[in-house]
């Protein structure tokens, strides 16, 4: 997909000078390409499996493209290789400016990562659709492409550990320990959920180490800390990055991010349990579970009001510049969907929404507005720099991009809490001689219409992504060329340190 | 009162130290959640009937799995009064304690198949499994026509093997049995008693509708149509059914 010129950017020996250190970014292009690549993958594969929602006939009669194999599909290609390429193309990047120092490894380092970290999600997709998979949640690899996996992650924390101790800066800036804590319980979080025994050496099918009530309880610690530690730690590091950089102006409060920091990754692990609710799961879990839920707006929120509030003084900028306007939407998303997770988590609450569309609506109103923006607002900032361009090509385009996704959002979210509360009131509704009112068939004949509204919803927000695929590319490739090199802006510029 | 953030500079220098609370911070929650529940006797309660599923059972479960069924079905029932009108009885942890991977699933699209075991005939399975819609025209599943193709069998010694590595009770009888038992179990007109005493309360039938081949329906058939069988509700006491 890359242009001639965008591919010869990714060469060595372009990489830009900050008084003596020589970042690598070669690798750091070939993510950001990857991100906006899988980027709009993802999205048209979730519209291609709301529409079969829609449309069952799109199921196509093939073993390939059933509902059951694609869903996977989409929810990894939005995960794993949108989000995941995102977090190491800023990861990378960040580390490096906030350090002041090349990446530990260097070019090959790096580009061992990027290559590594595609024949991954490329192995995890063809076993999808081959029906090569665990069938767990967000771990659907097989345990082979989870080898690797586990290979390529630790040499990512070597690479990222290893640049921080290179540091020239004395302090670790406060992005990093968010990127830092991703990595580590990653890893911990991978290997202890995908435990399990081959059938054969030579068979891509094994059997899970733990069975039934174990099971759910390790998958479940393992999925929602797949949304804390992979979906909001490192893209709360972005935040606390990209939005100072782009409002110019310092993070709002440095105790604050120190004490979110901790609250947040100490209670986030504890959730699970709330997607077990009134489950076979011993109830002393799922109280534990909803109790720590409940208590994670704190620190949540804590998060959400460091990065808003570092645009004091800077909120005319919303108005001028739709790059930051998507980074700060992306806050407001977060806000939204870390109160109703909450509120969702309550057992009485849960009852209702659980096994329904308004969690579907949940994981998108933070996927698509929170993770999806502030990357869009990422992307916009990291093509000109890592391209020594000006500016984007069109800042026009920037603004439909902005309106035509956050249309899309509100037809989706909206449409997925109508059906989801109908469907679980559906599901619970007796007439007057105390008989159920509905056959299960009927809710889902219900579902009908909510479903092609959120069709329509995903179709705005990939348009979206298509917009943004070739405005970058136009940027990349007839841009207008940045004058000097961008100097590095030194961490203590951006936070102030502890002392 | 945030005199003690001052100290903070110490960890912010030090990328080892950062590392290790980052990591001791994060294992607390799931060691306290998950550690108790192998550990704790009555995690899993005491009620009799069930066993390992059989060899034609585990390749339909299996591909129950291939297929991610778990993106539209559960296979849990809670304790609500219309899910017992609905569907049955409340799932049971013991139920399964055999399932690996478990297959709760989390959003039905789909109605929750628990107990789905002997609510239908085998035909009306093997139909809808091939059309849905011809059914249940408001369905929105997708059709599974192409299980209709051999079922591919040839390993089975080794995933029951597998199995009983991560602790499913089969035995080397079972084991030894196992292909025999699989094709036992899918032809009508076989002796069923041996692989019936292995593996009680297990029916056999022609469950794709042709008694001289086996294939991939035969074996989720044989799987769709033994769930939430196996315990008698008849026979259990409250007392059985309480975990901690």
């Amino acid at each position: 997909m890359a242009a001639a010129t965008a591919i010869a950017a990714l060469a060595p020996g372009q990489a830009s000078r900050a008084g003596e250190v020589t970042y690598v970014e070669g690798p750091i292009r070939a993510f950001a390409i990857a991100t906006v690549f899988w980027g709009v993958v993802g999205f048209l594969m979730g519209v291609v499996i709301a529409t079969q929602l829609a449309a069952p006939l799109l199921n196509l009669d093939l073993e390939w493209t059933t509902f059951g194999r694609l869903r996977p599909l989409h929810t990894s290609a939005v995960i794993f290789a949108f989000g995941g390429n995102a977090l190491f193309a800023t990861s990378l990047y960040i580390v490096q400016r906030t350090c002041r120092a090349r990446l530990f490894g260097g070019e090959d380092a790096g580009w061992f990562l990027f290559w590594g970290y595609q024949f991954f999600i490329v192995m995890a997709a063809l076993g999808y659709v081959l029906g090569i998979t665990q069938s767990k949640e967000y771990a659907e690899p097989e345990w082979f492409v989870d080898l690797w996996l586990t290979l390529v992650w630790v040499i990512y924390l070597v690479v990222y550990g290893g640049t921080i101790v290179k540091r020239e800066e004395p302090h670790i800036f406060v992005a990093n320990w968010f990127y830092l804590a991703f990595i580590i319980t990653i890893a911990v979080l991978h290997i202890g959920n995908n435990i399990s025994i081959p059938v054969s050496l030579f068979s891509s099918h094994s059997y899970s180490a733990p069975s039934g009530v174990q099971g759910a309880m390790i998958q479940w610690w393992y999925g929602h800390n797949a949304v804390a530690f992979y979906l909001t730690v490192p893209f709360l590091a972005m935040m606390y990055y990209f939005i100072p950089k782009q409002a110019d102006r310092p993070i709002y409060s440095y105790r604050l991010s120190i004490v979110h920091f901790w609250t947040l990754i100490f209670i986030y692990i504890w959730a699970g349990p709330h997607h077990l609710h009134y489950t076979a799961l011993p109830d002393w879990v799922q109280v534990l579970g909803m109790v720590f839920s409940v208590v994670l707006w704190m620190p949540s929120w804590g998060g959400m009001i460091n990065g808003l509030m570092t645009l004091s003084g800077a909120w005319d900028k919303l108005r001028t510049d739709p790059a930051l306007r998507f980074s700060v939407a992306a806050v407001g998303f977060y806000a939204m969907a870390t109160f109703e997770g909450p509120v969702m988590s309550i057992r009485a609450v849960n009852g209702l929404s659980h096994y329904t569309d308004w969690t579907i609506g949940h994981v998108h109103s933070g996927a698509l507005g929170w993770n999806g923006f502030i990357t869009f607002g990422a992307l916009y900032f990291l093509f000109p720099v890592l391209w020594r361009k000006k500016a984007i090509w069109s800042q026009k385009l920037i603004e439909w991009h902005f309106w035509l996704a956050t249309l899309g959002i509100v037809f989706y979210i909206t449409a997925m809490w109508v059906s989801g509360i109908m469907q679980g009131l559906m599901w619970r509704a007796y007439d007057e001689l105390g008989f159920l009112q509905y056959s299960f068939v009927e809710t889902v004949e219900a579902m009908h219409p909510y479903y092609v509204i959120r069709t329509l919803g995903g179709l705005l927000y990939l348009t979206g992504g298509l917009l943004m695929a070739y405005n970058l590319w136009k940027t990349v490739t007839s841009g207008e060329a940045a004058e000097p090199a961008p100097a590095a802006v030194p961490a203590s510029a951006i936070a102030s340190p502890a002392e | 009162m945030f005199r003690w953030l001052r100290d903070h500079g110490i960890i912010e220098r030090n990328v080892v130290l950062m590392g290790v609370l980052t990591l001791i911070t994060v294992s607390i929650g799931g060691l306290v959640q998950i550690v108790p529940l192998f550990a704790v006797e009555t995690t899993i309660e005491r009620v009799s009937g069930v066993r390992p599923y059989t060899p034609l059972e585990q390749m339909g479960r299996d591909i129950y799995v291939r297929e991610g069924c778990y993106t539209c079905h559960s296979q849990m029932i809670r304790p609500f009064r219309d899910e017992l009108e609905r569907y049955g009885h409340f799932s049971l942890a013991a139920e399964s304690m055999y399932d690996h991977p478990f297959q709760w699933g989390s959003k039905r699209t789909g109605p929750d198949l628990a107990r789905v075991g002997g609510r239908y005939s085998d035909d009306w399975h093997a139909a809808h499994l091939r059309s849905p819609r011809a059914l249940v025209p408001a369905s929105v599943m997708p059709p599974y026509a192409f299980l209709d193709r051999p079922l591919e069998y040839t390993d089975i010694q080794d995933r029951l093997r597998a199995l009983r590595m991560v602790g499913v009770p089969y035995t080397d009888e079972m084991i030894a049995n196992a292909r025999a038992d699989l094709e036992a179990q899918a032809r009508p007109d076989a002796d069923p008693g041996a692989y019936q005493g292995r593996y009680a309360r297990a029916r056999q039938a022609a469950f794709d509708g042709d008694p001289n081949r086996i294939t991939e329906m035969d074996a989720l058939v044989a799987y769709l149509q033994m769930l939430g069988t196996l315990v008698d509700f008849r026979d259990v006491t409250p007392a059985q059914l309480r975990q901690p």
